[in-house]
């Protein structure tokens, strides 16, 4: 009866409140005596703080409270905990200093926590946090994550006497070593991940919230897992019974990791909410986030592929130095390990693999999760890797790929993934169709009698997405589960709510998750709401992230959806007097088999509420059911990217002029929403290759700290994609997604590198391939 | 932003008395740098004076061979005048190439002539033409108006009304953008006078500067390969994250020549 929901171009529900200017953001939420609070950060990147004096802040207009270090020390609040425990390679755990909510005794990054006026407006706040007056003792600072572990290098942590955090391996080093050893050909790269600033357009935001009435919280924050957010606050920081916190994550204006976490901010309008007696609120200036929103990547590697004859890949060795800044935010232990190296083997067959990480703290600001997380570092080492090899060896950059990718599935990987299944050549063949690889040579061609260098680069990726099982994520140091939660509450007259435990903020889960939803019961999409992001109403959520919202959260749906089912089977075997196992169910109708005897899906709610005939002795009233989800494995997003750019000699300016998508995603729920995510993963990822450098100077001063020097792509920067996906559903959950939401950034960098790379003639470049950059490497190959 | 007095006068003559009056305010034209540093903190006048009320200074038109556009005149307006664009196209483009569209609808010539940023595309305008700026109190040419970074020879309380561009034979405006602000990296305007060529450099020093050498190769013969090896020493210029002295040296070569093929088109 209708037409099937799942793969369908649907409007997007919350586009007209979106482009009304109607949503309600966490800055847009007003309260009632509402007081504000202004961060006084440290100047400095390391310094030792004398004595802090707030007698002048104090006394200030407006001024309502004013807290240091010390005051949250005395109350006993705690410091900010880390997600994951990463065991380094001699069995010990990772050194964990304290990340305190508000400096004690010490800065480590400009930008850091230092002390906190609240006053009666915004701007009184401001002005009285520049009257607090703070003795400093500035120290040398260590910004560069190689010279982190230096002779000499100034120690951030006494628990880090060396500034490391842990060093951790992965793989069999003798079996690689031994494959390297009879390599006929071995390539070799030095090269820096670049980090990088995540800039959502909405800054984060928070207002705590007290009530004396229920001794109650009610934290607003602009945050990608509330949930999280709750249990990390409550019981690692707060001490509070989770029962009196509500966290609300209202609509949000993009995170791309940078609002996973657990921020000193949250906690400190929290607690001070509880002092006051009044609401608290801060939201970042944009001068803020650059300092304090988590950054990300920021590797230094060397990595070397060791090759036959035949091109056949026989070993990969990998060293990475990954800077994580100055404190360990709430997941960072984990990306420059278990997001990273377990993805080395790529699409290939590659039998041996060892990565070594020595993760460090610097005088900068924390460095955690970044759209990709992880993925996109390890795909810019083996892709980079791969066309270098390919370009040494004179091989077609295609052809060596295809003669060492995976064919059979399951495919265990050396570096402890399984891979459930996946098509490389598939989206290969179709990437180069679809880029015109074949005519590559004349456009360039075309290129060089207008005086432009042409360049062609591939990147072959694969991403692993949905972090699971909860159970194997343990053993590997998680210390959370890594499920979701979902609700199904049908209404007496047949229109449902879904209760989801993944949080949306950009990637349209209101229409993608009630397609789902309309699809499976066979009733119309506007009778399905999602709602997401509020801890009194959603049961549970470990929120989104690392692209697991369609095949974790969704999945969650679908189990709550086939219980709803099941009930509705045998409520309509009552009322049908058919035996429960003839029923079927069939878009939006319960039928009796073989008959034309049926109950509607309203009908069979109605009687759930309105139970007068219904089998009490059975069942009971109502129909709501819930689900939680833990997956087998994760899933496996691939895909192969083709990028031509053209090379200005004379300036260095680089201007891609085809870019070339084809990935794997599984099935795919809403095609339009999808591409939606390609077209920002893949900006993102040329942002990445082309414009976005964060840059500390020596003394650790965040010299982009600001739009104006630190460079987002523009739509400008960009070419009209062409993109297309294929498809080999996921194995192990039951719509057969896979994920989409980061794949553009981890496959985008190597492709756009590769390109240039070959415009040039040059072995390597740093990112972000800027026009000096380029034009410095032209002059380099010149002389 | 700190607290400060508002006041938006209907004339000059009432813009130059609050000026008199308030020492340590300053006028608000477009608002497109001014605003922006005093939401940072960086910038605390005592009083606004807007002069977004004072029509006198809104004036565009063109007489006979002079382009004449009041110190208000937003960059958007000189973009689209038709006027402007048949006497001198390298001026309306070079409005039109300003900041944003948001910004060129709000910015004006004489808050970013008074304003004189090391990057703004203005400067090398009435450089490169060899316009003249007038005040409530005299003319300044443009020779000896741009001084240093921020620097110009516009006394406190000084109020620019207008400045007359003389139109050139053709002309030229080529910028290479900073990646991120999109400000002139380098930029550089050239205008030939039949035998006489002003050739003016903004992006690369403290503020805008002419290019002799190459006015001289150009006036001997208006054309790209009379500059294509003229090497522009890089002492003194600007260095940042995007740019090295070296590196804008170079680009000055490179835009010079690019402006003179347009020029010529």
């Amino acid at each position: 009866m209708n037409a099937p929901l799942i793969g369908a171009r649907i409007q997007r529900k919350e586009d007209y409140r979106f482009l009304t200017g109607a949503g309600q953001y966490t800055d847009d939420i007003s309260l009632p005596n509402q007081a504000h609070a202004a961060f006084v950060r440290s100047p400095h990147a390391h310094a030792v703080i004398k004595k802090i004096n707030v007698e002048k802040a104090k006394k200030a207009p407006g001024v309502l409270a004013v807290y240091t270090g010390a005051d949250l020390a005395a109350a006993k609040v705690g410091g900010l905990p880390c997600g994951w425990l990463i065991t380094d390679v001699n069995g010990q755990p990772m050194k964990e200093p304290p990340h305190p909510c508000l400096a004690q005794g010490k800065v480590r990054y400009v930008g850091d926590h230092v002390a906190v006026v609240v006053a009666a407006t915004a701007e009184q706040a401001r002005d009285a946090a520049e009257q607090v007056e703070v003795d400093y003792e500035v120290l040398l600072a260590v910004v560069d994550a190689a010279k982190a572990r230096a002779k000499g290098a100034s120690a951030l942590h006494d628990i880090a006497p060396d500034n490391t955090c842990y060093v951790w391996a992965l793989g069999d080093k003798a079996k690689v070593d031994e494959a390297f050893a009879k390599a006929a050909h071995v390539t070799r790269l030095d090269f820096v991940n670049n980090r990088l600033v995540p800039n959502a357009i909405e800054p984060r935001a928070a207002i705590g919230v007290y009530s004396r009435a229920d001794e109650g919280y009610t934290l607003y924050v602009a945050n990608q897992n509330p949930h999280v957010e709750r249990l990390l606050m409550t019981a690692f920081v707060l001490g509070l019974p989770e029962h009196k916190v509500r966290v609300v994550a209202p609509d949000v204006g993009g995170g791309f990791g940078s609002k996973i976490y657990l921020y000193a901010e949250d906690v400190v309008v929290t607690w001070a909410a509880r002092q006051l007696n009044r609401p608290v609120r801060w939201t970042a200036e944009r001068s803020e986030s650059f300092l304090s929103d988590a950054h990300g990547r920021d590797h230094v590697t060397t990595a070397e592929l060791a090759l036959d004859n035949n091109g056949k890949f026989l070993a990969m060795r990998v060293k990475t130095t990954a800077n994580l800044g100055a404190y360990l935010s709430t997941f960072a232990s984990c990306i420059p390990t278990i997001l990273y190296a377990t993805l080395l083997a790529g699409q290939y067959t590659t039998p041996a693999i060892y990565c070594e990480v020595t993760a460090v703290f610097t005088n900068t600001a924390p460095v955690d999760a970044y759209r990709g997380a992880g993925r996109p570092e390890a795909t810019y080492v083996v892709e980079r890797l791969v066309e270098t090899a390919a370009r040494e060896l004179k091989i077609d950059p295609a052809d060596l790929r295809r003669r060492n990718f995976i064919r059979n599935f399951p495919y265990q990987t050396p570096v402890a993934l399984q891979y459930d299944t996946g098509n490389y050549e598939a989206t290969l063949d179709a990437a180069l169709q679809l880029g015109d690889v074949e005519n590559f040579s004349s456009r360039k061609e075309e290129s060089r009698k207008r005086g432009k260098l042409r360049g062609i680069g591939y990147a072959a990726y694969i991403e692993a997405c949905g972090i699971a099982p909860s159970a194997v994520a343990g053993s590997l140091g998680a210390r959370a589960g890594l499920f979701e939660a979902g609700e199904i509450r049908v209404h007496p007259t047949g229109s449902v709510t879904v209760f989801t435990g993944s949080h949306s903020h950009g990637q349209g889960h209101e229409t993608s998750f009630a397609q789902v939803v309309a699809d499976r019961l066979g009733i119309p999409i506007e009778n399905v709401d999602i709602v997401h992001g509020d801890t009194s109403k959603v049961l549970f959520g470990m929120g989104t992230y690392g692209s697991r919202s369609i095949a974790v959260g969704g999945t969650a749906i679908v189990k709550a959806l086939d219980k709803i089912i099941a009930k509705g089977k045998k409520i309509a075997a009552h009322l049908l007097e058919a035996s429960e196992s003839d029923i079927e169910y069939d878009r939006g109708e319960f039928k009796v088999a073989g008959t034309d005897r049926k109950k509607m899906f309203g009908e069979i709610a109605f009687a759930a509420y309105v139970p007068h005939n219904y089998p009490h002795d059975k069942l009971e009233p109502g129909l709501n059911e819930n689900a939680f989800y833990d997956p087998s494995n994760f899933t496996f997003p691939a895909g192969s990217y083709v990028c031509e750019v053209e090379v200005d000699r004379d300036t260095g300016q680089v201007t891609i002029e085809r870019f070339t998508a084809v990935d794997d995603f599984g099935k795919i729920i809403n095609p339009m929403i999808v591409e939606g995510q390609v077209h920002g993963g893949l900006a993102q990822g040329i942002g990445q290759a082309l414009t976005e450098g964060c840059h500390y100077d020596e003394s650790g001063q965040l010299v982009t700290g600001s739009l104006m020097d630190y460079c987002l792509p523009r739509a400008g920067d960009v070419p009209s994609f062409k993109i297309d996906t294929r498809e080999t559903p996921c194995t192990h959950n039951p719509l057969g997604v896979k994920g989409c939401g980061e794949a553009g950034a981890i496959g985008a960098p190597a492709a756009v590198m590769n390109a240039i790379t070959d415009a040039l003639g040059v072995k390597d470049l740093p990112m972000p391939a800027t026009p000096q950059t380029v034009w410095r490497s032209l002059q380099q190959k010149a002389a | 932003m700190y607290a400060f007095e508002y006041h938006r006068p209907s004339s000059s003559k009432e813009a130059l008395d609050l000026a008199a009056k308030k020492s340590e305010g300053k006028f608000l034209a477009g608002g497109q740098s001014l605003v922006q540093a005093m939401k940072l903190r960086l910038s605390s006048p005592s009083d606004l004076i807007d002069l977004g009320s004072v029509s006198e200074l809104k004036n565009l038109k063109v007489e006979g061979n002079t382009v004449l556009v009041g110190a208000m005149v937003r960059h958007a307006e000189v973009a689209a005048s038709p006027a402007v664009q048949k006497a001198i196209p390298a001026l309306a483009a070079l409005a039109g190439m300003i900041g944003d569209r948001q910004v060129r609808h709000m910015g004006t010539i004489g808050g970013s002539l008074a304003n004189s940023d090391p990057a703004a595309d203005y400067p090398a305008a009435v450089l490169g033409l060899g316009a003249t700026i007038s005040t409530h109190k005299r003319k300044i040419e443009a020779d000896k108006f741009f001084k240093g970074l921020y620097e110009t020879a516009l006394e406190p309380g000084e109020l620019i009304t207008q400045v007359s561009f003389p139109a050139p034979k053709r002309a030229a405006y080529m910028k290479f953008k900073n990646p991120a602000s999109r400000f002139a990296l380098v930029g550089v305007f050239v205008a030939d006078f039949g035998g006489n060529v002003r050739v003016a450099v903004t992006g690369a020093g403290a503020c805008a500067f002419r290019q002799p050498d190459m006015e001289k190769a150009l006036a001997a013969k208006f054309a790209p390969e009379s500059v294509a090896n003229i090497k522009v020493k890089s002492d003194g210029l600007n260095n940042d994250l995007h740019a090295s002295p070296e590196y804008r040296a170079h680009l000055i070569t490179v835009m010079a020549k690019r402006a003179v093929e347009a020029a010529l088109k």
